[in-house]
């Protein structure tokens, strides 16, 4: 089972750092990265694996969305299923 | 590895173009729970919703967590209560409050199923429930209803005709006082569907299972983001391509809700709704697509067209992306719901005509439309007869919700507020259909060959 975590905003010192901190407090592994600076906006998309979190799905979400809120920046966790389901077939 | 464009891309339509599921409905049947007595009825029927639909809110509100896609209502429908009523008898009233309190208990913002099926005659418990509609809709917020007055194998009850038109009537001015709200929580169908989970118009047909869940997408702003982006000079067969890949991807994601919701709650996936639903939101609006078309107001001449191209292209690209589609299917054209109608209405160029004419080629009927608070119960009843008479010759479903805007006039505002949204009072043709409504009786079922 896998996440999505997309963060977009204002580029700033230590966002990559400060979402990896947090997967790790919640036992999630960051599988991939992909990150683009345009201009100052950032926009960073994280797979994470979520098979083995020490907290439920929905604390994990609250927690980076929590997070984003601090830093100033929009941060969403996504199940993978509804990427796959929108533009696999 | 997702790409990286997919996944902005999903996140912009949810952030910034309005995507969203719009409904998880929950269909339940109530045929278990008839008695001879009304009171020990009710009884069974608040005790079965509840024990059925406790979980329906919560599952909803996990699965909006898990996939960060809005769901914005969870709702139920039931077996008409018409059926129940005729094994109990006694007031029907007593069943709409047995609903009201089961929508209560369950956190779901309407229920549906207040219904009647008439289209060829009233059966035990029909006429009663149909008389009830005011009252049942003045003593309540969460309850809807409908009634099926016509289909293309029966054609259509005028008797039924004649008395819902005096029922639309009655249930504006019962709630007067509340912007006249009764009248935008009934329906008047021709052909409809049992398994339909968008409001008001959603019952439990007689055919479905005990319990099914059917999900209602959305999403016009995603298909007019989509139709922004093509060059001015790109041509009909290519915005047809282009709703097409866009609805597919709008269901992909109602079938995975639904799918998953069906699972939580243990119950069988019914159906996807592959409808374009506008909201009074900015960004929302079915009219605002047609005008990204190329049209300069939604109404003006070409609209019909325009409007057939959108409803085909939606239903050709959902119906792959779904296991099982039904419902509606297709754009809803809800004028007081739509950003772009209410404007069109407002400047007179969207009319009650028109909109007729475009009944005839989108998902179902004249919805959601303001007509003056002095229009006699003949004209509503007319207008019910000219709509389901469309729908029966073409084999499609429609339907009238229109609201007598009671001690308003031509010009000024009714305002439902929420989804409901807010409409100008338009003008009607007021010449006397009297004498053609009063006959009754039925019109017969149609030729279904010599096709001209």
């Amino acid at each position: 089972m896998r996440a999505v975590i997309s963060v977009i905003g204002k580029d700033m010192v230590g966002i990559l750092a400060k979402v990896s901190v947090r997967c790790a407090e919640c036992n999630a592994n960051v599988a991939d990265v992909t990150q683009t600076v345009l201009q100052d906006m950032f926009a960073m998309v994280m797979i994470a694996e979520i098979g083995s979190l020490n907290c439920g799905f929905g604390e994990f979400a609250d927690s980076l969305a929590a997070l984003g809120r601090e830093l100033g920046l929009e941060i969403r966790v996504m199940h993978e299923d509804i990427f796959n389901s929108m533009h696999r077939i | 590895m997702q790409n990286f464009n997919d996944i902005l891309e999903t996140i912009q339509m949810i952030q910034e173009e309005n995507l969203d599921i719009r409904t998880i409905t929950m269909g339940i049947s109530l045929l278990d729970c008839c008695d001879g007595d009304i009171d020990r009825s009710c009884s069974r029927v608040y005790d079965k919703i509840c024990r059925q639909a406790e979980k329906l809110v919560p599952a909803g509100e996990a699965i909006e967590k898990k996939y960060g896609i809005p769901i914005i209502n969870k709702r139920i429908s039931v077996t008409p209560v018409a059926m129940v009523l005729a094994a109990s008898g006694g007031n029907p009233v007593k069943y709409a409050l047995a609903l009201e309190k089961a929508a209560r208990s369950c956190g779901v913002n309407f229920i549906g199923g207040y219904s009647a099926l008439v289209q060829k005659g009233f059966a035990a418990g029909d006429e009663a429930l149909i008389r009830s509609i005011p009252e049942a809709l003045t003593v309540t917020d969460r309850l809807c209803a409908s009634v099926n007055i016509g289909s293309t194998r029966a054609g259509i009850n005028m008797d039924a005709v004649r008395l819902i038109g005096e029922v639309v009537r009655r249930s504006a001015e019962l709630t007067a006082d509340r912007s006249c709200i009764g009248a935008s929580k009934l329906v008047v169908f021709c052909n409809a569907v049992e398994d339909n989970p968008f409001m008001a118009g959603a019952f439990h047909g007689p055919g479905e299972p005990d319990c099914a869940l059917n999900v209602g997408v959305s999403g016009p702003g995603v298909v007019r983001a989509a139709l922004k982006k093509l060059p001015p000079d790109a041509d009909l067969t290519q915005v047809a391509d282009l709703i097409k890949r866009t609805a597919f991807k709008i269901t992909r994601m109602g079938q995975l809700v639904g799918a998953e919701a069906s699972e939580r709650l243990g119950i069988p996936f019914g159906i996807v709704d592959l409808s374009l639903a506008p909201t009074p939101a900015v960004g929302d609006s079915v009219a605002h697509i047609l005008e990204e078309m190329g049209l300069s107001c939604c109404g003006a001449h070409g609209t019909t067209a325009a409007l057939a191209l959108l409803n085909d292209a939606v239903k050709k690209g959902g119906v792959m992306a779904s296991s099982h589609v039904g419902g509606l299917s297709g754009a809803f054209i809800p004028v007081s719901e739509d950003a772009g109608m209410i404007d069109a209405a407002a400047k007179g160029c969207l009319t009650i005509e028109k909109l007729e004419a475009m009944t005839a080629v989108c998902s179902v009927g004249l919805d959601m439309i303001v007509i003056p608070g002095d229009t006699p119960a003949e004209v509503i009843s007319a207008i019910i007869a000219d709509e389901a008479a469309i729908g029966m010759v073409n084999a499609k479903t429609t339907a009238v919700r229109v609201i007598p805007a009671i001690g308003r006039e031509i010009g000024e505002e009714l305002d439902f507020g929420g989804l409901l949204g807010h409409a100008p009072v338009i003008p009607v043709n007021l010449a006397s259909p009297a004498g053609f409504i009063h006959r009754g009786g039925r019109i017969p079922a149609p030729l279904q060959s010599l096709k001209n």
